[in-house]
């Protein structure tokens, strides 16, 4: 039949949180020469949830997301991820295993345009190999369309349908976030890092963000640790959240457990001492 | 109907939408009706799955209860799902009552209940939101369909369906029950010509909407002629853009488009309308003025931006169009030279610039519902845009005056359309009749009985005369057109619509009634005086800042004094030449309530909210101090505050006497 409006296969928004943990920290410190920029730090996040690492500037948190996705390696602990522990890990394998991110300052290919950097997003996926690339026949075409169609649900997900054309250099900032979220969503991710994707935006590009945060969890089923800063998106996004300061976990629990935490009010008001 | 028919001698049986429909899936059947880009790629629905879609939709509609006479509201984007709501509840005898897909919930709750809502067919989320948080304040509605199931999984369900699945309940009782499509065939069969067909609600400068009821004569019998007049039919294609809630889209979009038969097609999303419009390319096309403008300033800023090469070439050959674009788009005679530079011209510059534009394939431009600047107006003529203007409302369904082939010019609307009568009131008021006038405001006697007489003439509510060549010319609203003190006219849209014509205003408010001399407070437009600062190095961190520099107001003084010149011309006008202005630092909006939706000024609401700057206006004040609230788009409040400098202007003596008399 012809589909003038395409339907959404509906998810069930029912055990949206699995029991199942799909990322276990475990004990982990990580020091640059003397600093050390995560001491003993030890979460789990489970299947299916929206997890926040929260704390001042400084605390560790970006520092903790690149020891998840193989960045960094931890000089002592381990980390557990779908069950398998290891001690060190490459960002490729990392994305090999499902695990997307975005960064604090947007990293895309800023002459490409939107289309093509959600695209490139699908490098991995892509099974054909360089050679029948090259011709652009047979599968590589149908393979093509595939991964075509696949980034259209994206640009259709985020709602930057107007911008699909326009290379990512001209673009405000805001959209820009957007484009970088649509690429790892491109790697259909299990687990999806984002690296304070509300900064520098304002009140409405952080409503629609928030909004596209909520549907890739509820909808796509993805599994979401997000460092943000402001607390308003947190609480509102987040199931549970980690709380650090100077490297070291102060609080881990629901936002409303962790925000009658003493030891965050201190670390955030600060205290004296 | 027999093929040979298919050109349409008008039989009185077609005197439904719903019947049009039924007659385009047989005449038409696999032509195309609707056009929807989805995931990048233009689908299609061909007039029999309009047909069934609607039908399937219909049996499910009525498996939720839905009652002849039942109101049936619709909230959203143009998508071709949202038409096929239209028809659908008008096959049943419904009445659908489109909405402004961005009225904020107050206003929505205001058309909810006034309409008496049972049913809302909406687009997405942000609508099924906007209507569960005001379900208390309409006590009629009972549920709620959405298209884009996107978000909604997690709603409580048991009012709330998908279109989707409310087409499925349909398919199925048809299953269940193979005469359903019959009774369904029987329901459009008893539809009548003087059956209400929609509700619209006009947005009003002042107080709530009314509620206009017009019926399918009223509709059909307008869209006929208008096919007829502009020889519309299966082979056209338009893009519908503009609201659903407005007249203008309700007729252009249904009833013309199933009256002659042609495609519609609907936009990705409002912002990629552009881009769209030109992969489409529509042969009728509507926009207001404000379209046009933006497109010009659009084009001209890029072409500032261009290479010396190219600024040469398009200023060159624009010089070419100015000449003799419009003869040659008359088919008047044009030397060989000039028909030979506008060839080229077409080559080089008008072809690529009306592609890019999307107006390519372009047979009818029309504009209305303000004025349009004679040389934007020139400019889309003379590069081979059969522009016109028209002149609708409505309580019209749209068509009083327009332009026909050939009778263009730019101060007017046109002639009388096809069974239109017009007069003007001694007041200077114009009055209407026509079968395309709407039965009554709903629920609001006293204003039906105001606007329309006895014997079916209406009172516009606009100021105009009928000039030697038989055209209507529209000076303002009735009611805004005073008088200065010394006894001459005062229209201040005229003079608002003059200052607008120039790419640095996006807004004015003329202020002179009761008063000694006019005055204006003026918005710049952020456009092209941000793009004019940009190349100059001006810098500035937001509209009021860029709003406040001197050589903004310099720009601006230029601007007026050419006004003020134009004006000492013009027996009527010569007396309203701006002694003193002001720019805002504020943009008026609609979110606060300084404009109506379809950005027209609230002049009452706006000389409260600005009393401060009216008073300075008039006691030769050279500052003053203003602090007023904004809305921003979440609801939120948040106050702006500034000085504002008042510039004095020269007036110049007048080239006739003043007009003592209101317009003719």
């Amino acid at each position: 039949m012809n589909q003038v409006l395409g339907e959404a296969a509906p998810v069930s928004a029912e055990n949206r949180i699995s029991d199942e943990v799909l990322l276990k920290v475990d004990n982990v410190s990580l020091s640059f020469g003397g600093v050390k920029a995560i001491r003993d730090v030890s979460f789990d996040i489970k299947k299916g949830e929206v997890r926040a690492i929260i704390g001042p500037n400084g605390a560790g948190k970006t520092s903790m997301l690149n020891s998840i996705n193989g960045f960094y390696h931890p000089q002592e602990g381990t980390i557990t991820y779908q069950g398998k522990t290891r001690r060190r890990m490459k960002p490729y394998i990392a994305a090999t295993q499902g695990i997307a991110r975005t960064f604090q300052n947007v990293a895309l290919f800023r002459g490409m345009s939107t289309l093509d950097n959600i695209i490139s997003g699908r490098t991995l996926k892509m099974k054909t190999g360089l050679f029948w690339q090259m011709l652009r026949k047979g599968p590589v075409e149908q393979d093509e369309f595939r991964h075509r169609e696949f980034v259209e649900h994206i640009i259709d997900f985020l709602e930057i349908q107007a911008i699909r054309r326009t290379p990512v250099g001209r673009l405000p900032y805001g959209l820009q976030k957007r484009v970088e979220l649509g690429r790892a969503l491109a790697m259909e991710p299990t687990l999806l890092l984002l690296d304070e994707p509300m900064a520098g935006m304002n009140l409405e590009e952080k409503r629609d963000m928030s909004r596209f945060i909520i549907d890739a969890n509820e909808q796509l089923g993805t599994t979401i640790a997000l460092i943000e800063h402001d607390m308003g998106v947190v609480m509102d996004l987040s199931d549970r959240v980690v709380v650090l300061d100077h490297g070291e976990m102060i609080a881990d629990g629901t936002p409303a457990e962790v925000q009658a935490n003493q030891k965050v009010i201190d670390a955030y008001l600060g205290v004296s001492h | 109907m027999s093929e040979a028919n298919a050109s349409r001698p008008h039989d009185a049986e077609l005197n439904t939408i719903p019947k049009l429909l039924l007659r385009n899936a047989k005449t038409f059947a696999s032509q195309p009706a609707y056009r929807e880009k989805y995931l990048g790629i233009w689908q299609t629905w061909n007039w029999q799955e309009t047909r069934d879609q609607v039908r399937d939709f219909a049996l499910g509609l009525h498996a939720l209860g839905l009652q002849r006479g039942d109101s049936v509201a619709i909230v959203g984007d143009n998508r071709p799902r949202l038409y096929a709501t239209f028809v659908t509840a008008q096959s049943l005898g419904g009445m659908p009552v489109p909405v402004y897909q961005d009225s904020v919930a107050d206003e929505m709750a205001y058309v909810l209940e006034h309409a008496g809502v049972k049913y809302a067919v909406v687009e997405n989320q942000e609508q099924v939101d906007k209507i569960l948080s005001i379900t208390d304040q309409v006590p009629t509605l009972e549920k709620i369909i959405y298209i884009e199931p996107r978000g909604l999984q997690k709603y409580d369900h048991t009012n709330l369906h998908s279109f989707a699945q409310v087409q499925q309940m349909g398919r199925d009782s048809m299953q269940a029950k193979p005469e359903l499509e019959q009774w369904w065939l029987d329901e459009i069969a008893k539809g009548k010509g003087e059956d209400a067909c929609v509700m619209l609600y006009t947005s009003g400068t002042t107080g709530r909407p009314k509620g206009v009821r017009l019926t399918f004569d009223n509709q059909i019998i307008s869209a006929r002629n208008a096919n007829q007049f502009d020889k519309l039919n299966e082979q056209d294609e338009i893009i519908a853009y503009l609201p659903m809630a407005w007249v203008g889209d309700n007729i252009f979009s249904l009833a013309q488009a199933y009256d002659a038969g042609f495609c519609v097609a609907c936009p990705e999303s409002p912002e990629t309308v552009q881009a769209d419009r030109r992969e489409i390319g529509p042969t009728f096309f509507f926009a207001p003025p404000r379209g046009f403008e933006n497109q010009l300033t659009d084009i001209t800023v890029r072409m500032e931006d261009a290479g010396g090469f190219k600024r040469w070439l398009y200023s060159m050959f624009l010089r070419v169009a100015d000449r003799c674009g419009e003869k040659i788009l008359e088919g008047k005679s044009v030397n060989p030279y000039n028909r030979f530079m506008y060839w080229l011209g077409n080559m080089f510059v008008y072809g690529p610039l009306r592609n890019r534009l999307g107006l390519s394939r372009t047979r009818i431009a029309y504009t209305a519902g303000e004025a349009m600047g004679p040389e934007m107006f020139k400019f889309y003529r003379s590069i081979g845009v059969n522009l016109k203007q028209l002149y609708g409302q409505t309580e019209a369904s749209v068509y009083v005056t327009a332009q026909p082939d050939g009778e263009i010019y730019p101060d007017t609307v046109g002639k009388p359309s096809k069974d239109v009568e017009l007069k003007i009131a001694d007041s200077g008021e114009v009055l209407y009749r026509s079968p395309g006038v709407f039965q009554e405001y709903h629920k609001n006697e006293e204003a039906t009985k105001s606007t329309k007489t006895d014997d079916g003439w209406v009172y516009s509510g606009d100021a105009g005369f009928i000039d030697n060549r038989g055209h209507l010319v529209i000076i303002d609203r009735a009611k805004d057109v005073g008088k200065l003190n010394d006894g001459s006219v005062f229209a201040p849209k005229y003079l608002e619509n003059k200052i607008k014509f120039y790419p640095e205003v996006r807004e004015a408010v003329a202020i002179g009634n009761g008063r000694d001399f006019a005055t204006m407070m003026i918005n710049i437009d952020l456009v092209s005086v941000g793009n004019w600062a940009e190349r100059n190095n001006v810098i500035y961190a937001s509209y009021q800042e860029l709003a406040g520099h001197p050589d903004v107001y310099k720009m601006v003084e230029r601007r007026v004094d050419e006004l003020n010149q134009a004006l000492k011309d013009e027996p009527r006008m010569a007396g309203s030449q701006i002694k003193r202005f002001l720019i805002l630092i504020k943009e008026l909006d609609a979110d606060d309530g300084e404009l109506t939706r379809t950005q027209k000024v609230r002049r009452t609401l706006i000389e409260d909210r600005y009393a401060p700057l009216y008073t300075a206006l008039y006691d030769g004040s050279e500052m003053c101090h203003l602090e007023t609230e904004v809305t921003f788009e979440d609801g939120r409040k948040g106050m702006i505050k500034g000085d504002v400098r008042i510039v004095d202007m020269q007036t110049y003596p007048s080239a006739a006497a003043p007009m003592q008399e209101a317009a003719e």
